[in-house]
């Protein structure tokens, strides 16, 4: 009996060959393929490589798989195997100006330089369970990825930047040459931080977290009325320049989404009324969390823009120490450790009280 | 593929950690911020306290890993497991053999001596965290040891049970500058804490601190004259060992209200009851 309270060595054995078993399911149902995860749930290796803050498809399709499909499971075990690898250096900031456009929407111009690709997006789809894709597809039949049009090849200028020309919306600073950018995977994460630091976690921090952050500001808990200046999907290069080079080389491309907030600002003391920035960037295409990101991002800086903090998304420490849905998800789930030590503490105290309590009623 | 590292951590992520344990024994009870690592076990499991062994284990080392004082519960199964793969190092259940020792919630009850170490797994650092959640502003009550709103939260149980109603992370003033939580261990443990022969590592994973007691420091857990520390007593002893003056689990054995209470020091108690059938048998 004693042991059986305290468990063992063959019970964690026993559950991870169940788990083994459970992942695998029915074996009469074939297997899954990395291939396939990376393919055909393309959005959930998108979320798990922007969360889990690497990118690689094919070790995000191989944490979903391992994980069941539980997705914050596979951020953090990619997230495990990450920490183990050598920063080898920083790329020079991706410029998302030059981006092969997949899509590009802006809410705020009907029309403008590049103009507006939709791309695929759920956006305009009836949500019809299409009872199609339940069946396999005849293989050599036409099939809906036969003659898709190309996108615009033209240039794709920010919608932000044409806004700057006329300093109607704040200029971003300028990168000086040489100024580091935080890490927090390195450097504990301290307040108040700085932008980069912030931006850092929230491209980290939970898509659902960030999404009801961000909805909460929309409804008015630390209102700042944001228009969707811009969003835009595609393939960026990215580029080293070692020292010991001296000139940048390209490294490789990334697949990402970018959002661009517009939001009011009425001008203070020393500034003019002018728009004023929230900025998403994700692996990927999860837009919904690019957006959520610019929204949660605008309403952090109002220390910096002089706005009263009045609910939780304008709090930083609220906000940037709960978005970690891998630190959230460990702490919230190790309630179920064991805590007898401390419970048999308040046992007796409390059985103390209680014996206090029944024996001034008594008299 | 490559090999990990001895202890899974990379020797520079070891170095900044051991900075950060230096800087801990140097300032004691305060709390160090640390580059904390995403290890390949859950928040809330003890990643602090499994940096901190990582990054002072050395492969002479004799490692004890227990939790609610046992060394079968499963995660300290778990734990003992990452290390003897990761460094290969040997293991033991006896606390006066180990150089090293991890635990969740209890210090063993064998009296821990000079040269050991124990590395305390921490959820929540800060002392004041319950009475201020911002740690801007903990920082700030520390640095300026404005530890008077801790005394207040004492004095409101005193003054509603007559008692203080802390039974467990029991707050102490380190060295006699700074306030600590003493990680969940119940305060029945919080006098082992004071002037220890042992060096004391806590490490808290998720919240990013490392702090420290080093040998032979005093821990003083906060009372008031009238109202002196005291730590719980059972009336009873072991239900196996019949040792008295420990920490007992309380064991529930059949659904008509039958207990047993037990040592929660599993070594403790199951050497005491070997010790006394190796005694009858002569």
């Amino acid at each position: 009996m004693y042991v059986a309270v305290k468990g063992g060595e063959r019970a964690i054995d026993n559950a991870h060959r169940l788990l083994a078993q459970a992942r695998r399911g029915d074996p009469a149902v074939p297997e899954l393929s990395l291939a396939q995860i990376e393919q055909q749930l393309g959005l959930a290796v998108d979320r798990v490589m922007t969360e889990g803050s690497l990118y690689d498809r094919e070790l995000a399709a191989l944490a979903i798989k391992q994980a069941r499909g539980d997705l914050i499971e596979a951020i953090f075990l990619l997230r495990a195997y990450r920490t183990t690898l050598p920063r080898l250096g920083v790329s020079v900031p991706v410029d998302t100006d030059a981006m092969v456009v997949e899509r590009r929407v802006s809410a705020i111009f009907k029309d403008l330089p590049g103009g507006q690709i939709l791309g695929p997006t759920f956006d305009y789809t009836h949500r019809l369970l299409d009872f199609d894709l339940a069946r396999p597809r005849v293989e050599g039949g036409a099939g809906p990825e036969d003659e898709v049009p190309s996108a615009a090849e033209a240039a794709t200028p920010r919608v932000v930047d044409l806004l700057d020309r006329e300093g109607l919306i704040e200029s971003e600073p300028e990168e000086a040459d040489g100024t580091s950018v935080g890490d927090l995977t390195r450097e504990p994460l301290m307040f108040p931080a700085g932008r980069d630091v912030r931006l850092q976690s929230l491209a980290r921090g939970d898509e659902g977290f960030l999404l009801a952050m961000g909805y909460a500001t929309q409804r008015g808990y630390g209102r700042n009325h944001p228009f969707a200046g811009e969003i835009r999907h595609g393939e960026v290069t990215v580029t080293l320049a070692p020292e010991e080079l001296g000139f940048p080389i390209e490294v490789g491309v990334v697949t990402v989404t970018e959002c661009q907030m517009v939001n009011q600002f009425k001008g203070s003391a020393t500034s003019p009324p002018q728009f004023t920035r929230g900025y998403g960037l994700v692996f990927g295409a999860a837009e919904r969390k690019a957006m959520a990101m610019a929204l949660v991002d605008r309403a952090l800086r109002g220390r910096e823009l002089g706005e009263e903090a009045a609910s939780p998304t304008q709090d930083e420490e609220f906000v940037l120490s709960h978005s970690d849905n891998v630190e959230a998800s460990g702490f919230v789930q190790h309630l179920k450790l064991p805590h007898y030590v401390d419970f048999q503490a308040e046992l007796v105290l409390v059985r103390d009280l209680r014996a206090v309590h029944g024996g001034a009623t008594a008299r | 593929m490559t090999q990990h590292s001895f202890a899974y951590l990379d020797e520079q992520t070891k170095r900044m950690i051991r900075r950060a344990i230096l800087k801990a024994v140097a300032v004691p009870g305060y709390q160090v911020p640390f580059g904390s690592r995403e290890m390949p076990l859950s928040y809330g499991w003890g990643t602090g306290g499994v940096q901190v062994t990582a990054s002072v284990i050395g492969p002479t080392d004799v490692l004890k890993v227990i939790d609610q004082g046992a060394d079968d519960t499963t995660n300290a199964v778990s734990i003992r497991k990452f290390f003897v793969r990761t460094t290969a190092v040997a293991t033991t259940t006896r606390t006066e053999e180990a150089t090293l020792i991890q635990t969740r919630h209890r210090i063993p009850e064998t009296p821990l001596r000079e040269g050991q170490i124990l590395v305390l797994q921490v959820p929540i650092p800060e002392p004041l965290r319950w009475l201020e959640p911002r740690e801007a502003e903990t920082r700030k009550m520390h640095a300026l040891e404005e530890y008077g709103v801790m005394y207040v939260r004492l004095y409101e149980d005193i003054t509603r049970h007559g008692r203080v109603a802390q039974t467990y992370e029991y707050p102490v003033i380190v060295n006699g500058r700074y306030l600590m939580r003493p990680s969940p261990i119940p305060k029945f443990d919080n006098p082992k804490l004071d002037r220890s022969p042992a060096l004391m590592l806590f490490g808290a994973g998720r919240e990013k601190r490392i702090y420290a007691v080093p040998p032979w420091t005093s821990v003083k857990s906060l009372d008031f004259e009238d109202h002196p520390f005291e730590v719980e007593h059972w009336e009873r002893p072991c239900g196996l060992c019949g040792a008295r003056g420990v920490f007992l689990d309380e064991i529930i054995v059949d659904d008509k209200g039958g207990r047993l209470f037990i040592c929660s020091d599993t070594d403790f108690c199951s050497r005491r009851r070997a010790d006394r059938e190796a005694g009858s048998g002569e």
